[in-house]
């Protein structure tokens, strides 16, 4: 901001704001019971059944390390009886009017309404996301879905006009662990939507509120056989999408999977739905409306921890207000609040895992050992828990592993640009291609980076948007096929 | 008015300062009202929140009688002595005289007048300035003025500039605050450029201010929030640290809270005083000594058992 010209102030360093605790907030935390049973089953046939060779495995809560259930443990055996039972459910699901399969996603869209509490500080406890978040994000966009998806199922013959659509028949779908439920609603709801029949696999980190949800569909009387949920390890998501009744696989999960699972099905005549990694470029042009701009970059990164396959882990900032975006950005992340995720006033909960917490430690060290320069907000580790406080990396290039890689943590890689011709070819310089935002005042500016960003969504002036009725998908390494709108329906139905 | 078709003038100084995104600054916001302020947090935030109010009457049927009331009410805003005084109060100039009998010379609240032709600020530069000089003479410790929203609008930037120098050399050792009447700019562009148009002339201690409480639009979380960031520029680049004041349309304890929210979260710890934020508000006043009084029994009381408890304020 230049200062007005009848202005002769003589200029003094100006001092840092002072964010201390001259008043803090006292804890509040969220007391909502999360319902959760000591013990789980699979949910093959409309009935809970132990795993056929009877193990289990243990769900902990990330951010104490304390356990929080214990699980079935589904094996090959599982997941055949699992394909049967949805085979079986099938014939009966795809002939009934479309109105009456809509009406089981209203209800099941209401039960979850109806619950929303109880699975939000569920999710929050077994995934260590903050309560903020899971409140008001994942379970209500996760019911938006089921209701936005109900609304299609009677509506199919508009679906693609002209031709006829109809369902493929056993879906397997593996989902991850980043949003357990909400992947869940997008797996689910397009696919039951559409006459299809259902075996999913929550990830073995996070499969609480997939069991959860089988308690609603047993209450919402859903069919027995429409939809099966077998948790387990990765090599049960890799049986269930390689099994022969599967006739359309759905993997959300990291591009390194997705490829192993594109070998394993190849041949197969299955249809399939890959929804991969991201290393999306947040690009941030010197006309742009900065403090709303870092608000954006905040929420691209630091949603959820980061781990976000569409996170805005790349910014690239004109190198004009490149000092001044990251200072404010700094200021930012002083007041962002890291620590116990069921308290209501935490912006960054835990990391799911041990596991994920040292792969992000690990770049952080490599960040450092490559010349890049680390800068993490001031953070007091609670003594158990998976934490990493926000982390912004400046000076980083190009061929920085920390800006080519996909981290899936909270950290911040910032590079600069000078020209939009440069913005444009370093944003495209990298294997995957899921999003990309765009800030800039000038709309010309963004209607032109939509078309030469090479990404699934262009946010312009925001980021981290999502709606059911909007696709989201990838292209390059980032994967094929959509999610959500008409397109994420039309890649559950065979179209004549 | 789109920045777009501003005047020139206008359009530099949107280019200077640059814009705000109206969607991404309400988002903002909205998440200061999801911030949870319980118990002992809560309890010092309603304290903080009663000594940075400026308890305000401004209406043609005020009262010397009703103005001695308001100066008693501010520096005893309820029984329990552990409520703090409200900041000051804020009356038209007429009252100024009466108000100084009521408080007395050197009293803790202090003494707040508009002027400059208040709210609409349409009369002669002269006039506004006779009006300053006449209630500080008669006592007053801080001058409400509006800015010329006319010449705002119109692009004479150096006017509406060299108007508010003008009344900052008129105000003497009073402390000013430059009301921009948000509700008559329309949108955040025009706020931030305003802001800091103002900002530029103020001394330390001077505040900005949302509203004058008689348009349509009043003090948002939005439109604070717009005024905070350029305060914070501004600081930032000069070292001069401004006060601001959202007047005009808050009226629960809640609504409080989450101001302060934003004040904490955008410009910090020493923004939280009187000295640096008001509340320009009546009916606040007694919502927040009622929040504190369900804190300290656990009990609302009756709306009877405040003084001063009337809608009109």
């Amino acid at each position: 901001m230049a200062p007005p010209a009848s202005s002769r102030r003589p200029r003094r360093p100006a001092p840092e704001l002072l964010f201390g605790d001259l008043w803090p907030y006292d804890p509040a935390p969220e007391t909502a019971d999360p319902r959760i049973r000591p013990e789980y089953d699979l949910f093959i046939g409309g009935r809970f059944v132990p795993a056929a060779d009877g193990t289990r495995f243990t769900s902990i809560n990330p951010a104490t390390e304390r356990p929080l259930t214990e699980l079935a443990r589904g094996g090959p055996a599982d997941v055949d009886a699992a394909c049967r039972a949805a085979a079986a459910a099938f014939p009966r699901w795809s002939r009934l009017p479309g109105a009456e399969r809509g009406k089981y996603l209203f209800r099941l869209a209401r039960l979850l309404q109806d619950r929303a509490r109880e699975f939000a500080v569920a999710e929050t406890m077994d995934n260590g996301k903050p309560i903020r978040e899971t409140r008001d994000f994942d379970v209500p966009s996760a019911a938006a879905h089921f209701f936005y998806h109900a609304g299609w199922a009677d509506k199919l013959a508009y679906l693609a006009p002209g031709r006829t659509v109809a369902p493929l028949g056993v879906v397997g779908q593996v989902i991850p662990w980043n949003f357990p439920l909400l992947m869940l609603a997008w797996k689910i709801a397009p696919a039951l939507a559409a006459g299809n029949c259902v075996v999913l696999k929550p990830a073995s980190n996070t499969p609480l509120t997939a069991v959860k949800l089988a308690e609603l569909l047993q209450e919402a009387e859903l069919p027995p056989g429409v939809v099966n949920i077998v948790t387990g390890p990765g090599a049960t998501g890799a049986h269930l999408l390689a099994h022969p009744l599967v006739r359309k696989v759905a993997f959300t999960g990291s591009t390194e999977v997705g490829k192993v699972i594109l070998r394993s099905v190849a041949g197969a005549g299955k249809r399939l739905t890959m929804e991969l990694g991201g290393k999306a470029a947040n690009i941030v042009f010197a006309d742009a409306p900065l403090d709303q701009a870092v608000e954006g970059i905040v929420n691209g990164i630091f949603f959820n921890q980061g781990q976000v396959c569409c996170a805005g882990s790349r910014l690239l900032v004109q190198e004009s207000v490149a000092e001044r975006v990251v200072a404010q950005l700094r200021r930012r992340l002083r007041v962002l609040r890291v620590g116990d995720p069921l308290d209501k006033n935490t912006d960054l909960g835990a990391i799911v895992s041990r596991e994920q917490r040292d792969v992000i430690r690990g770049y952080l060290r490599a960040g450092v050992a490559e010349g890049a320069e680390l800068w993490q907000a001031p953070f007091r580790a609670p003594a158990r828990g998976f934490y990493v406080p926000p982390a912004v990396f400046t000076g980083v290039t190009q061929s920085h592993r920390i800006a080519r890689e996909e981290i899936f943590g909270p950290v911040l890689s910032v590079l600069t640009f000078r020209t939009v011709e440069e913005a444009v070819e370093k944003a495209n310089n990298t294997p995957y291609g899921l999003s990309a935002g765009v800030w800039t005042d000038k709309g010309s500016l963004i209607l032109r980076l939509a078309t030469e960003l090479r990404a699934g969504v262009v946010w312009a002036n925001t980021f981290n948007k999502f709606d059911p009725a909007s696709p989201f998908g990838g292209y390059k390494e980032s994967g094929f096929g959509r999610e959500g709108g008409r397109h994420g329906l039309l890649d559950y139905c065979a179209v004549t | 008015m789109r920045a777009s078709s501003a005047p020139p003038a206008l359009r530099r100084w949107f280019a200077a300062v640059g814009p705000v995104d109206r969607v991404g600054v309400e988002e903002r916001v909205a998440k200061f009202t999801t911030r949870s302020i319980k118990k002992a947090a809560k309890v010092q935030g309603l304290k903080l929140a009663v000594s940075m109010v400026d308890l305000t009457t401004l209406e043609g049927k005020d009262t010397p009688g009703k103005v001695a009331s308001l100066c008693r009410k501010a520096l005893r805003p309820h029984d329990d002595a552990a409520v703090p005084a409200a900041a000051a109060v804020c009356i038209y100039p007429s009252l100024v005289r009466a108000a100084r009998r009521a408080l007395g010379p050197r009293s803790p609240v202090r003494l707040a007048s508009v002027a400059t032709a208040f709210p609409s600020g349409q009369t002669a530069l002269a006039t506004r300035l006779a009006e300053v000089r006449r209630a500080v003479a008669d006592g007053a410790d801080e001058i409400d003025m509006v800015i010329n929203r006319g010449a705002f609008l119109a692009g004479e930037l150096t006017r509406v500039r060299d108007e508010i120098a003008a009344v900052v050399a008129t105000c003497g050792p009073a402390a000013l605050k430059v009301i921009l009447e948000v509700g008559e700019l329309e949108t955040y562009d025009h706020i931030r450029a305003a802001s800091c148009l103002a900002l530029g002339e103020l001394r330390p201690g001077d505040f900005i201010k949302t509203s004058t409480g008689k348009t349509a639009t009043n003090a948002t979380l939005a439109n604070t929030q717009v005024m905070l960031e350029a305060i914070r520029d501004h600081y930032l680049e000069t070292g001069v640290a401004i006060g601001m004041k959202p007047a005009g349309g808050i009226r629960t304890a809640k609504q409080a809270l989450h101001f302060l929210v934003a004040v904490k979260e955008t410009l910090g710890d020493a923004w939280l005083t009187p000295a640096r934020y008001r509340f320009g508000a009546s009916a606040l006043l007694n919502d927040l000594v009622r929040q504190l009084e369900k804190e300290r029994t656990g009990a609302y009381p009756a709306p009877y058992a405040f003084s001063e408890a009337a809608e009109s304020y």
